[in-house]
């Protein structure tokens, strides 16, 4: 009921953007829509996850409220980009589970984990728990590396498994499946890592009102690339353990402490400023429905890197068992969240941007 | 709100591209502005939040301009759509500083698109501003308030009191309270009176009740009546208005640009009656859009309806409301309420008519109907492939004509030719001195920038001096 009545508000804005095409110099979009007459609800849900919320439309937007037609993309597409995220997610109930109640259902299960994991802990004696340990394999003191490395796994694996799922389900439901070459990739890629569509045509987004910055874009980019360091600095650490036999804790000035940190304080000013934006932006082009969904995705990573950040600093001290275990309580919970969190909008629209360079991939000179 | 004790260097009537750019030269050149729009803020800007585009003339490639656009290519297009109807020397003022105008728009927050490989190959002509109208009227009133200008929305100008040759003060309503503004010199810009249907009516009848009104409700045309009626002088026929023929499902106000219809020359048109009555392909349709709104507000109901067919369907720009389908001509009659046994008559003859040809929808192409009355002289092909579609037909307004005199300084002329010392115009309610009549897209964009500035310059200058 819901879903048709979303992708009924996009197909009459679509048509009436189709009449206009003011707004065509704005971003992907609008090329991409003017490719097509009509609107199937595959070429919907592709549209709006094409869309990156930069909200210039709306502002130029002669049919915007209060006038009749009402029209307001940016609100549209997100309930809609919403609805597709909840539509091809695997397993499904997950998915409806994050969309209604993200915040708590986010929080619940990062102290979930960590409760689990402090009661592991419970199980070794108060000493080990709350003692100092510097030595390498500090950590595992605490919690066993092999406990450590198996629920890791299979939360990451599962993560992998239900976000590529997910994927592939809304790529077959948004057109013809053929599959990309070079160029587009390349194009797409391009399109992921600079945020070309959130620059308005190179003015910036609408932050918070009518005039044009570049704070989202950058915010995005802290997050972003924060994110990828924290990745990278995993990444690396797996590798000084297994393949090296280097065992954690690593000295500061070492790769997977520089990358983390970096990565850390990446993603806290990401998801700070983004917040503050949220708090301080006019709310008529947001869809308020979005909102909790938002900012759980918001709170779970900067609690990830904030704990992270905390942990790097304490290690050295009692507190670094509960610490650890809060902070792998995020991990996890992050993992576990992500192919049903507003974490997946990074997947969607990558698959998005991916067809429209397909699109717009001349055909082949007969 | 406004506080009567302030002390105004300018007041600008009116918030839509003139306005605008009057109070923000007036502004820059240390003047004490006031603005004041009838429109609340969400609805300001007039019919330049429905714009898209300006005609600016160029000697060579620009970044969002291709090839060139000579001085005398430019006047050469306004002579043909006015058909000499234009004071040479405020249209060559236009003409000429329309070279600058991009620049100075820049500056001032508008952006421009890159120029347009599809949708309108006016591009050799016209700069498309980014994000359309509203976006240029959002940056300059962001431009005007940084700069100090203040601006009052929900203002409405009922009268600009003229005694001994100037404008002695400006009676309003002000956010639904009366108020009385003085200031040394004003500039007009409240756009023409096409909103207004008492006073269209004055001319059309009651036909004027079936018309829409393609921009602002706002264009209610009070000042220009208030200074017409103190013996300023006139300029544009009064009854004349630019009428093109639009969807008619369209809102009575404000449809704006998605409620145009393109399907006409690919079409059989039939009024009410399930008659055709005009050349439905005489010339390509960017030159006959423009009179179909008058034939279409001369027939019973000021209403039509365009037929095509299936064959038909994807020749033209998508428009915004879905066409009437049927499987048969007669039931597409019966669905648009006419009388099927004339239709399917008037089909048929028509279809008879339609003489063999090679159908080439880009250009003038030569396929015509043979002995029948209206002719159909392009794009005539028989009408038999179903689904049949159908847009009905009505007279939208964009402006109109009529508007007050002036001379090279914008100044505001009265009937026995002596100018009004302190009131400058800029806009729609002054285009007609330069577009008599007919239309040249984009004009009306660079005529409200080109003497917005003039007005702004002028009465800063004259506040000041
Ligand atoms: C659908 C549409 C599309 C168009 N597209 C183009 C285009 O692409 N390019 C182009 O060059 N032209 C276009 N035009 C024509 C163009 O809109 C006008 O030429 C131009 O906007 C005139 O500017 P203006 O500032 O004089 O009038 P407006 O923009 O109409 O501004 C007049 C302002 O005065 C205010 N006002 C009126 N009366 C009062 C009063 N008594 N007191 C206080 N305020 C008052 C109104 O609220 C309004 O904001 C288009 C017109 C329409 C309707
Ligand atoms: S958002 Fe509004 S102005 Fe932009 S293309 Fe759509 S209808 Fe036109
Ligand atoms: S990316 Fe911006 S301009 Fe494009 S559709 Fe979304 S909100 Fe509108």
């Amino acid at each position: 009921m819901h879903e048709a009545e979303t992708r009924a508000t996009a197909r009459r804005a679509m048509e009436i953007c189709n009449a206009c095409r003011y707004c065509e110099g704005y971003c992907a979009v609008f090329p991409a829509m003017e490719l097509r007459r009509t609107f199937t609800d595959g070429d919907l849900d592709y549209l709006a996850n094409l869309c990156h919320d930069c909200r210039g439309c709306y502002y130029s937007c002669q049919y915007a409220p209060p006038h009749e037609f009402g029209v307001n993309l940016p609100r549209t597409f997100a309930e809609l980009r919403q609805v597709t995220w909840v539509e091809h997610a695997w397993p499904r109930a997950g998915a409806r589970l994050f969309a209604r109640n993200g915040l708590v259902v986010a929080l619940a299960a990062a102290l979930g984990v960590a409760l689990v994991l402090l009661l592991t802990m419970a199980l070794q004696p108060a000493d080990v728990l709350f003692g100092v340990h510097r030595a390498p394999g500090a950590f595992y003191v605490v919690i066993p590396m092999a406990a450590m490395v198996a629920v890791a796994g299979v939360t990451f694996g599962f993560a992998l498994l239900a976000m590529l799922a997910t994927v592939v389900r809304f790529w077959r439901a948004t057109g013809s499946g053929g599959l990309p070459r070079g160029r587009p990739l390349l194009r797409a890629l391009g399109d992921v890592l600079t945020l070309r569509n959130l620059g308005g045509g190179g003015q910036g987004c609408n932050d918070v009102d009518e005039g044009f910055s570049q704070t989202r874009r950058w915010l995005h980019h802290c997050l972003f690339y924060g994110f990828g360091l924290c990745f990278a600095s995993t990444t690396v650490a797996a590798g000084y353990e297994h393949l090296l036999g280097l065992r954690a804790p690593y000295p500061f000035w070492s790769w997977p402490v520089v990358l983390g940190t970096l990565g850390g304080l990446g993603m806290v000013i990401g998801t700070i400023g983004l917040f503050a934006l949220k708090l301080a932006g006019d709310a008529a082009p947001r869809a308020p429905r979005l909102l909790g969904a938002d900012v759980a995705l918001l709170a779970l990573l900067g609690m990830t890197a904030a704990t992270g950040l905390v942990l790097l600093a304490l290690r050295a001290t009692g507190a670094m068992g509960v610490l650890l275990a809060v902070h792998l309580g995020f991990v996890l919970a992050l993992f576990l969240a992500m192919p049903y969190s507003r974490f997946m909008h990074g997947a969607f629209r990558a698959a998005a941007l991916l067809r429209n360079a397909m699109e717009h991939e001349p055909t082949d000179a007969r | 709100m406004l506080n009567s004790e302030t002390a105004y260097d300018v007041l600008v009537v009116g918030g839509g591209n003139a306005g605008l750019c009057a109070a923000i030269t007036a502004r820059e050149a240390g003047a004490r502005v006031l603005l004041v729009e009838h429109a609340p803020q969400s609805m300001r800007g007039g019919n330049s939040r429905h714009t898209r585009n300006l005609r600016a003339m160029h000697a060579t490639p620009t970044a969002v301009l291709t090839e060139a656009y000579a001085e005398q290519e430019y006047w050469d297009d306004l002579q043909r759509v006015t058909g000499g109807q234009t004071d040479e020397g405020l249209a060559r003022t236009a003409i000429q500083a329309s070279a600058q105008v991009a620049p100075w728009m820049e500056a001032r927050g508008v952006r421009f698109q890159p120029s347009l490989k599809g949708t309108l190959n006016l591009s050799r002509t016209n700069a498309f501003f980014l994000g359309g109208g509203k976006a240029l009227v959002n940056a300059y009133y962001r431009t005007a308030e940084r700069l100090g200008v203040q601006v009052l929305y929900d203002t409405q100008v009922t009268a600009l009191t003229l005694r001994n040759g100037a404008v002695h003060e400006a009676v309003m309503i002000s956010q639904g309270f009366p108020a009385v503004v003085r200031a040394r010199a004003v500039v007009a810009s409240a756009g023409g009176f096409q909103a207004n249907i008492g006073w269209l009516k004055q001319y059309w009848g009651e036909a004027a009740e079936n018309f829409r009104i393609r921009g602002t409700p706002y264009a209610q045309g009070g000042v220009l009546k208030s200074l017409l009626e103190q013996g300023v002088a006139s300029v544009g026929d009064p009854t004349q208005c630019h009428a093109v023929a639009i969807d008619a499902r369209a809102p009575k106000f404000d449809g704006g640009i998605v409620t145009r219809l393109d399907c006409v020359p690919f079409s059989i048109v039939v009024d009410r009656d399930g008659q055709r009555f005009y050349d439905e392909g005489e010339d390509a349709w960017p030159k006959r859009y423009a009179i179909w709104g008058r034939l279409v507000a001369q027939r019973p109901g000021q209403i039509a309806y365009s037929i095509i067919d299936a064959k038909s369907e994807r020749l033209f720009m998508p428009s915004v409301f879905p066409a009437i389908r049927a499987g048969s001509i007669g039931e597409l009659a019966t669905r648009l309420g006419l009388d099927a046994a004339v239709l399917e008559q008037t089909v048929r003859r028509f279809n008879a008519a339609v003489r063999p040809g090679h159908f080439d929808s880009q250009q003038l192409d030569g396929c015509a109907t043979e002995g029948l009355h209206p002719s159909k002289s392009h794009w005539a092909r028989a009408i038999d492939t179903p689904p049949f579609l159908a847009y009905p037909l009505c007279p939208g307004i964009t402006f109109t004509y009529l508007g007050v005199k002036v001379n090279a300084r914008a100044q505001v002329v009265l009937e026995d030719g002596r100018p009004v010392a302190n009131l400058f115009a800029s806009g729609e309610i002054m285009a007609g001195n330069i577009l008599g009549k007919g239309y040249l897209a984009g004009f009306g964009m660079t005529i409200g920038t080109v003497f917005g500035r003039i007005a702004g310059t002028e009465a800063a200058a004259h506040a000041r001096g």
